[in-house]
């Protein structure tokens, strides 16, 4: 079930505040996050995130297409190496 | 008889059920129609006068739902979407696996197809 629309999307408040500073002082510089629980809103687009993964930041640059998605959906937690009988 | 977005010709069949033959149209969307056309759900297809089957065709046309081409090529835009823009999502689809969060230990063989054995060398059955 998806959250209420009453409540609005959820973003982490330190994660807003830095996109603020951001846009105020006009510079564009990658934003290192830890929030992979926060919805990506309207006023994203453009930014660059480095969303972390548990191991390491994961470099999003953020899309129109991307609004509406958890920052953490761009940053995967898991990677699959092959089985050892894999060939090819 | 009853040409209802292009080929579709479920007869023998209740108005409502034989509907949801036609991609995109499910029992909820079949039941609006039927109430918006005024056709007694329960009359089979080859029972429909001329004029009721204009009527359904009106009522999709007056709901905007996207039938057949036009609803799997919204569906597929929005695969495509989710692939494009690199979610987790999009990458499940690319790969072929469940994409919401279904095990795949064991099952799951809708998405990965028919069974491979896969590590430990020789593979036997």
């Amino acid at each position: 079930m998806p959250r209420s629309i009453k409540k609005g999307p959820f973003v982490d408040e330190k994660l807003l505040k830095k996109i603020r500073a951001m846009d105020e002082s006009g510079k564009k510089r990658v934003i290192k996050t830890w929030s992979r629980r926060s919805m990506v809103t309207p006023d994203f687009v453009g930014h660059t995130f480095a969303v972390h993964n548990g191991n390491k930041f994961i470099p999003v640059f953020i899309s129109e297409n991307m609004v509406g998605h958890k920052l953490g959906e761009f940053a995967p937690t898991r990677i699959f190496r092959m089985h050892s009988g894999d060939r090819k | 008889m009853a040409r209802i977005a292009g080929i579709d010709i479920p007869r023998d069949k209740k108005v409502v059920y034989s509907l949801r033959y036609i991609y995109g149209i499910g029992l909820t969307t079949a039941k609006k129609l039927c109430v918006e056309a005024k056709v007694d759900e329960n009359i089979r297809v080859k029972d429909l006068k001329e004029n009721q089957v204009i009527a359904i065709r009106d009522a999709i046309n007056k709901f905007e739902i996207k039938i057949e081409g036009e609803a799997r090529s919204e569906m597929a835009m929005n695969i495509k979407r989710l692939k494009d823009v690199g979610s987790y999502k999009g990458i499940r689809h690319r790969r072929g696996l469940p994409v919401n969060g279904q095990r795949t230990k064991t099952n799951a063989r809708t998405r990965k197809g028919k069974k491979r054995t896969i590590g430990l060398g020789k593979g036997r059955v």
